[in-house]
């Protein structure tokens, strides 16, 4: 049995005097396709953000690829984690955000080669070079030079999604990825993740609303409510048999939203 | 007519003497304006403290103080400066003091969906900065930038009293030795408004320039 990727260990977080997670523990093995779902305000987006760095942690270790994430290892002694340490670190994990964050000023092209360039070091033939490949990989090559304001919520996120790759991640994050979609473009961010999913061993970990596409994609479902997994399973357990209260009744509402399961 | 035409050189020369002031004096103002309004944005208390308080001061006293500072006390303390170089420095500080707060108010206008593209990218906080941050937040400071650069052009005046020879002070040899007084303050008149009409247009084509494509229009 391989060793997990992720070791989530009993992690706090609060903001204010509002707890959104409560002693989280969650393992994640290497190339699995991970779904969190949940209503809004559980803590699942948090739990990708902290993953991300982009939030701090109250309490609680994470271990990535068997490093801690937050901490690092001096003469025996776990101390909070430096700005080197994160850095280091990040190198394992990409994220795709609801909104896109593509960089306005700069055309797709540039949005994908300017982490490489600068964090790899990575020459401008070579990343442009890779970045045309991840570019015709999400379908968007005939635009590398276009700017962002000028394609649609779908192309954008597409180009997003190269640009996390083009960092070549072990992990990548996807946090409501085609929430702020409008619905005919969101089939088209759902095939290229679906693609990514059988051409890479990529770890996966999406946060989502779309059912559907959590139980065709995920290999296995975390139901998070008040900071907490309260269920967890096969996506046809969740789905179909839930076990839990709060789950069947979350599922209900969603169903009675129209999302289809 | 040839006596007119005399004193139009002087006032000529006037000009140049406002223009290389403006130009320099805004070169330095760009200078301190960065680094005060990044240093307002440091995570060290320091660089804040020492920010704030150049900030703070020079917006809170008057130019022509700092400039009479500059030229007549500075000299006590053993540093002499030309008239020029008392001129540029007065006005550089005293303007990239307001310029410093265009920086950090247009750096935090940059949204935070951009700073934590930075971070999930791996960039440091140097590389988000140069790449991301200041290309975006430089837009916003333009327009403000522009109206500092006219504010800084206007206040070269108060160097015609350390006897620097700008416009001002040529207007005012011309009106001594003519006891004209309608046409040197009428031809410097123009020649201000002139100044900063170009200053306006070269911002503003700088702006267009810049904004290029980030709306998805104008390519």
């Amino acid at each position: 049995m391989p060793a997990p990727i992720i070791k989530v260990d009993a992690i706090s977080k609060s903001f204010g005097a509002f707890k959104v997670l409560d002693g989280l523990s969650m393992q994640v093995m290497p190339g699995e396709k991970l779904a969190l779902i949940g209503p809004s305000g559980s803590g699942k987006t948090t739990i990708l953000r902290i993953l991300m760095t982009l939030e701090k942690i109250d309490g609680g270790h994470i271990q990535i690829d068997g490093e801690q994430l937050y901490h690092m290892e001096r003469n025996g002694q776990l101390l909070a984690a430096d700005e080197r340490h994160l850095a280091k670190m990040r190198q394992k994990i990409g994220m795709v955000f609801q909104l896109f964050n593509l960089f306005p000023h700069k055309c797709v092209m540039d949005n994908v080669t300017l982490a490489p360039m600068l964090t790899k070091g990575m020459a401008r033939a070579a990343a442009e070079k890779r970045a045309m490949e991840l570019l015709d990989m999400v379908g968007m090559a005939d635009k590398a030079k276009a700017m962002p304001a000028q394609l649609s919520g779908g192309q954008k996120q597409r180009v997003a999604i190269a640009r996390a790759l083009a960092l070549s991640p072990k992990i990548m994050l996807f946090d409501e990825v085609t929430s702020a979609l409008d619905p005919e473009l969101v089939e088209e961010v759902l095939n290229v993740m679906r693609k990514l999913a059988a051409e890479t061993d990529m770890t996966m970990l999406l946060v989502t609303h779309e059912m559907g596409f959590a139980h065709d994609f995920a290999d296995r479902v975390l139901f998070f409510d008040r900071g907490r997994i309260v269920e967890e399973g096969k996506p046809d357990e969740i789905f179909r048999h839930p076990k839990q209260e709060r789950t069947q009744g979350f599922l209900k509402k969603i169903i009675a939203a129209g999302h289809r399961v | 007519m040839t006596q007119w035409s005399g004193y139009l050189g002087l006032i000529l020369q006037g000009a140049l003497v406002t223009i290389e002031l403006t130009l320099m004096g805004s070169v330095l103002a760009l200078i301190m304006a960065f680094l005060a309004g990044m240093g307002r944005l440091s995570r060290f208390f320091v660089l804040r403290a020492l920010a704030t308080t150049y900030i703070e001061f020079f917006r809170g006293t008057s130019i022509f103080v700092q400039l009479f500072w500059v030229y007549f006390v500075l000299p006590l303390a053993g540093i002499s400066l030309t008239p020029l170089q008392a001129g540029v420095l007065a006005l550089g500080l005293n303007v990239g003091a307001y310029a410093a707060e265009v920086v950090r108010g247009a750096i935090q206008s940059v949204g935070r969906e951009q700073y934590e593209a930075c971070i999930a990218l791996n960039l440091g906080r140097w590389q988000g900065m140069r790449h991301v941050i200041l290309p975006q937040a430089l837009l916003v400071m333009l327009p403000t930038f522009g109206n500092n650069a006219i504010e800084l052009l206007k206040a070269t005046s108060v160097v015609s009293l350390i006897s620097l020879a700008d416009l001002t002070f040529q207007a005012q040899v011309v009106r001594s030795q003519t006891g004209n007084t309608l046409m040197p303050f009428t031809a410097i008149l123009i020649i201000y408004f002139v100044l900063a009409l170009i200053i306006s247009w070269g911002v503003r084509s700088l702006e267009r320039r810049m904004a290029r494509g980030l709306d998805g229009v104008r390519v």
